[in-house]
């Protein structure tokens, strides 16, 4: 991977971190957080400039919520840069193929049946493979490898999986508030609990879907050709399929229905450095886990003290950036 | 020694019967061109080679059945060019190159110096050096069919099979192709196994032609053993004159008389 790239990846997360730290209702400043998180380096002697109050804010209320931006974040735009790079349309997308609506529907369950919190993730990760396996049949018996065919699957297995999801939350009036906030995306934690759970997955589904970034590149050159090169296809695209949903699904247990990152950011990087998987999954991680932090910035302070769900923002910036890549699209049709 | 012996040799697809009892042998460093009409299983059989058809009796690869063989074993063996590659627009040739390597790597493996030497050689062997960066979706019909042999010889094996490697590119850009391959063998000892349709071609590079038809091998020998314009008659039904050169055999095909009735 060009070495300057993996530069300006890891800067902008910085900055997106420092940024994500350090504004809000308290202005706390990106320096003055900077020196704090320096102060509790060991060795480095430096004082931290925050006080009691300010830390307390830093530390349970922010951070937890900008490191749970940074998993979802880069959740979603690795699972949708291996979803495009597995299904081969540049136009898949978690909340294309109907992995999101099925999560969705997963975890209102849960919550309308108050079952255990910790299911969450389970529940949506069922849907999500529900959903995602009907869409990709769907497209299949419908359109075989058009681009066109896939995508349109998707959009009527997520809307028929909505639906179910709507009927369940209208039925359980108590908890449709619970329901109705989650759905529409928020980064909202009560202190690092959430972020604790997403950890193994995101980590694990990271990990599987990182490890495959060389074979992606195979699998462009079409089923046929990837297996006359020796790669055992049908096991790749599982595993793939399998880690992406996975990932999705716990993104969307903890924050709800954000949509968009998947394509946005897989296709910004391609603009930058290529198509190669090897280097555009790695940096749709990073890129995704900054850009999040800062949608989500401008969610809670663009009508603060009021705040906007993220799944808002990144649909705001996603749907006219689908747009332009529709356009660009040269594969679409059957 | 024998590269590639089939053995009674019978494939069905969806019931069909497409190759029924083929024997041939293709010896090490031959080229050995497969004709026959449309539908006669010459892709098929260059399928049943690379392992990727089910089929009953044998197919043997330096000795060893193919159907037994693990599928990085054989890619590492035999480099196939499909009759129409599939290649993705916004792909770098270098990159293109560079999956030729994959048998090469284990499953997990990164890319390392060595694939991209391997790689960047492939690419100046097919005089592509200076299009290493370009993408697949600006190349002419005739730069895309070296890119696709570049991932070939990036694969470093020994059996090259072609399944209509000229058949979309102008005659220029033909005679450049095939003689590359026809060089590539020369330098590295290549076994080649190619289906072509164009009978000239196929009589100008192979050393030797297997002629199928409706499944069946129904002649073999030297291109001008097999390209006789009986031969051709009967299983193409096409009416030829066939020429001897220096080079190997010429078949040209000609009208069998003119309608009287059309003005001139």
């Amino acid at each position: 991977m060009p070495v300057r790239w993996a530069a300006a990846a890891l800067a902008f997360l910085l900055l997106a971190t420092l940024l994500g730290l350090g504004l809000g209702p308290v202005g706390l400043g990106a320096g003055r957080v900077a020196r704090d998180v320096l102060s509790h380096v060991p060795f480095l002697h430096i004082s931290s400039p925050l006080n009691g109050t300010e830390d307390a804010i830093l530390w349970q209320l922010r951070a937890p919520r900008v490191v749970l931006g940074l998993l979802v974040g880069a959740m979603l735009a690795s699972a949708g840069a291996a979803y495009q790079g597995v299904f081969r349309n540049p136009l898949a997308d978690p909340y294309l193929l109907g992995a999101a609506a099925g999560a969705g529907l997963g975890a209102t369950l849960v919550i309308a049946y108050g079952a255990a919190d910790d299911l969450r993730p389970v529940a949506a990760f069922a849907g999500a493979t529900v959903g995602v396996g009907a869409a990709y049949a769907l497209g299949r018996s419908v359109g075989g490898r058009s681009t066109a065919a896939l995508v349109l699957a998707g959009v009527t297995v997520a809307s028929f999986l909505t639906a179910i999801q709507t009927f369940v939350q209208q039925r359980h009036a108590d908890s449709v508030q619970e329901v109705y906030a989650w759905i529409l995306g928020q980064l909202d934690t009560s202190g690092w609990t959430e972020v604790l759970i997403a950890v193994p997955y995101v980590a694990f589904s990271a990990g599987v879907l990182l490890l495959h970034r060389r074979l992606l590149d195979v699998l462009a050159v079409g089923d046929e050709e990837a297996s006359s090169l020796g790669v055992p296809v049908a096991r790749v695209r599982f595993l793939v399929v399998a880690a992406a949903t996975l990932g999705t699904a716990a993104a969307v247990a903890l924050s709800g229905l954000i949509g968009f990152v998947g394509i946005i950011v897989p296709h910004a990087v391609r603009l930058l450095v290529g198509t190669s998987y090897r280097v555009v999954l790695p940096l749709s991680l990073v890129f995704g886990a900054g850009f999040l932090v800062l949608a989500d910035l401008i969610a809670r302070t663009v009508i603060s003290p009021a705040e906007l769900p993220i799944g808002v923002v990144t649909a705001f910036f996603g749907a006219p950036f689908f747009a332009v890549v529709l356009r660009t699209t040269r594969t679409v049709g059957p | 020694m024998t590269a590639v012996a089939f053995d009674r040799v019978s494939v069905t697809l969806e019931d069909a019967r497409v190759v029924e009892h083929v024997d041939l042998a293709v010896e090490d460093g031959e080229w050995l061109g497969l004709i026959g009409p449309n539908g006669a299983g010459k892709t098929t059989l260059l399928r049943a080679v690379a392992g990727m058809v089910a089929y009953d009796g044998s197919v043997r690869l330096w000795g060893e059945e193919v159907g037994a063989l693990p599928r990085r074993q054989i890619a590492r063996r035999i480099a196939l060019v499909p009759q129409v590659p599939l290649m993705p627009d916004e792909m770098t040739v270098l990159e293109y190159a560079l999956l030729g390597r994959t048998p090469h790597l284990s499953y997990a493996a990164k890319v390392g110096e060595a694939d991209l030497d391997a790689a960047r050689n492939a690419l100046g062997r097919l005089e592509l050096t200076g299009f290493a960066q370009r993408r697949l979706g600006s190349l002419s019909g005739g730069e895309r069919q070296r890119a696709v042999l570049a991932r070939a010889i990036a694969q470093d094996a020994s059996l090259l099979l072609l399944d209509e490697p000229t058949s979309a590119l102008d005659v220029g850009a033909q005679q450049q192709v095939l003689e590359l391959v026809s060089s590539l063998r020369a330098q590295s000892g290549l076994t080649v196994l190619s289906a072509m349709h164009d009978l000239t071609l196929a009589g100008q590079y192979a050393d030797r032609l297997v002629l199928v038809d409706r499944g069946r091998h129904v002649a073999s020998g030297t291109p001008a053993e097999v390209l006789t314009e009986e031969l051709v008659a009967r299983h193409y039904g096409a009416s030829v004159r066939v020429l001897n050169g220096e080079t190997g055999v010429a078949v040209v095909p000609l009208r069998r008389s003119r309608p009287a009735d059309v003005e001139d």
